[in-house]
């Protein structure tokens, strides 16, 4: 199909009221039972953040006032160091249980979720912020404010020596913050686009 | 013709299923049942008819359950995993089952903050991002669109764990070993329909789903997955989806890691990169050999299982006549060929498949075999359309770090043992 050709189809498909054949399911008219979405709506539900800081609020939150928020509402399931579970790990290595270790076997039996570790796997920072602001805590997910999902996030980055006590997380801030994973991290996915099937 | 006159096809007494037909020896193993005393249990027996033979039966019910002599076929909650490590995984009783269907109460399921009580005429799906007109869908709205369907497996990430990690075989059933897959009927709408009708704009290369349960459960996925043969799904095995399914909607994207077909769908906004969320970021990627993690690891790899006898069983009888039958699956596309080994992988030979293998879904897979009694391992190798093989827990392990624990399809092996019992073994 010549350009000139795409162009006035796609310029029926937007301009018709009515069913109209769209690309890829070429015998499927569009059915049309979707009805718009109010921006206000969108803004309420979308609630992901971006490794570039795409959709960080506006906000702040210091690692003094986020070891106070940890031990009030994440130390009982992560641990006083975010080391120690029973729920992720969320700072230390990256939860390798060494093979010398004598207890290895019933570590790995009793805590399998502990050999992930946020600090030293996750590839940005903005996926601590996101991924708390959505499912934490546990028993109460989306109630912490956005303040306080910033303090968090600044203490558990502190707990992996990867900010200063007196860092303050925001959304300028947070995107600058290296994280280990980063450098170890590849994408399969991209991979197989470019080199054809595994 | 006698027993030992079999043509074995492999060693350790796999036999060609034309020749153990011809022999007659199915009626012949038969035979010592009829000398076996019946306990009675609840029934009343007069004149050697049960009282079922001469009482009217019950009454039906509306919804219809299993019979009680079957309560004990359930799913298995993991004792070592529950909602204080995050997660709870439950698995489906693939030893007790048989087909390639898994009845939908016995689905394997993993929920990450429990499963929500969504109300249908409250829930519904919004499209938005990178799209020409942001939609919403009621779930009766998204009932009027055309409704595929396709029989497709499920399988977690995180199946076989237990054999990925544990430095020495752990003696578990096949259940709790590999029962994080199932394999049902998934009915609904394409994803290719509902993008169509919002338009995607240049440069939506990623689509960010969302479920509505308490954690909002998140992935990126590739646009081009999901306009192929990705479906809303509203339906399993004929019924609306169980909530442990993700009721009233859930994403499903065939031969994907099961975490990827997020249920309680909700949201899927239009981007240009992927999210890097949770569980794409730790949870679901798998550290490597040489110190790399993979991110978006999708496709489950080619994999079999044998499911009868598995761990935990034991043979009834010393060189008797067993179906050895399993599971066989890839995330590739079909399986073209299962082979079964009964002594210790010496020997191959190719398994029947029950029918016609289907694109990323379960088959049924099975060799006659005669026992001789002597301790052997049993194993089963999958091969798929493409040319995946199914590799060894040596050549697995040697790809990834200690750790890691996701995508695990080596070949299991089944040691059976002096007495008939089944266990689970590594090599």
């Amino acid at each position: 199909m010549g350009k000139t050709a795409a162009s006035f189809l796609l310029a029926i498909i937007l301009a018709s009221p009515w069913p109209v054949f769209a690309q890829n399911t070429e015998d499927t008219p569009v059915r049309g039972f979707g009805t718009p979405v109010a921006q206000s709506d969108i803004d309420r539900l979308s609630i992901t953040i971006f490794p570039d800081g795409r959709n960080l609020p506006e906000g702040r939150g210091t690692v003094r006032d986020g070891k106070a928020l940890y031990a009030d509402k994440c130390a009982a399931c992560h641990g006083a160091k975010g080391r120690e579970g029973p729920a992720s790990r969320l700072a230390g290595s990256d939860g390798f249980f060494s093979i010398w270790d004598p207890l290895r076997i019933l570590r790995i039996a009793n805590s399998p979720m502990l050999v992930n570790s946020a600090g030293a796997q996750w590839p940005y920072a903005t996926t601590l912020f996101d991924y708390t602001r959505r499912a934490m805590p546990h028993d109460a997910p989306k109630s912490l404010t956005n303040n306080e999902v910033y303090a968090l996030t600044a203490y558990m980055l502190f707990l992996n020596d990867l900010v200063k006590r007196n860092f303050i997380a925001d959304k300028g801030t947070l995107v600058k913050v290296e994280m280990p994973g980063l450098a170890k991290s590849t994408s399969a996915w991209e991979h197989e686009q470019n080199n054809g099937k595994h | 013709m006698k027993k030992t006159d079999l043509p074995e096809i492999a060693g350790g007494g796999l036999i060609a299923r034309r020749s153990f037909l011809a022999s007659g020896l199915l009626f012949a193993t038969a035979a010592p049942a009829l000398a076996r005393t019946v306990d009675p249990g609840n029934a009343t027996i007069v004149d050697g008819r049960p009282d079922w033979m001469t009482q009217p039966g019950g009454d039906g019910v509306a919804y219809g359950l299993p019979s009680p002599h079957e309560a004990h076929v359930v799913r298995h909650a993991i004792p070592y995993m529950d909602e204080s490590v995050g997660f709870a995984p439950w698995h489906t009783p693939i030893a007790a089952q048989q087909g390639i269907i898994t009845p939908n109460g016995l689905h394997f399921a993993v929920h990450h903050n429990g499963l929500p009580d969504i109300d249908p005429e409250v829930h519904e799906l919004i499209i938005h991002g990178l799209v020409d007109r942001p939609l919403r869908f009621t779930m009766d709205e998204l009932l009027r669109y055309p409704i595929v369907s396709s029989i497709r497996f499920l399988e977690c990430a995180g199946n076989t764990a237990a054999n990925a990690l544990s430095f020495t075989p752990l003696n578990f059933s096949v259940d709790v070993i590999s029962g994080q897959v199932s394999g049902a009927e998934w009915a609904g709408v394409r994803v290719a329909d509902l993008l169509n009708e919002s338009g995607v704009k240049p440069g939506g290369k990623w689509v960010i789903a969302e479920g509505a349960d308490a954690g909002s459960l998140t992935r990126s996925l590739p646009l081009s997955k999901l306009m192929d043969d990705a479906i809303i799904a509203l339906y399993q095995n004929g019924e609306r989806l169980r909530p442990a399914q993700g009721y009233p909607v859930r994403l499903f994207v065939p031969g994907w890691e099961g975490n990827t077909n997020i249920k309680w769908l909700h949201r899927l906004e239009l981007t240009d990169v992927p999210a890097f969320t949770r569980d794409e970021s730790g949870l679901y990627s798998e550290p490597r050999s040489d110190g790399t993690i993979e991110h978006f690891t999708f496709p489950m790899g080619v994999k079999s299982v044998i499911t009868h006898p598995s761990g935990l069983q034991t043979l009834p009888e010393k060189k008797g006549f067993y179906e050895i039958s399993g599971l066989a699956w890839s995330g590739h596309g079909r399986i073209a060929r299962v082979d079964i080994s009964a002594d210790e992988g010496k020997t191959w030979a190719r398994a029947d498949l029950d029918q016609t293998p289907m694109d990323k879904a379960l088959v049924r897979f099975s060799l006659p075999w005669r026992w001789d009694g002597k301790p052997t391992t049993l194993l089963s190798r999958a091969t798929d359309e493409i040319g995946n093989i199914q590799p060894t827990r040596k050549e697995w392990k040697s790809h990834y770090a200690a750790h890691a624990h996701n995508h695990y399809n080596a070949i299991q092996s089944w040691r059976i043992k002096k007495d008939g019992e089944v266990e689970n073994v590594y090599g």
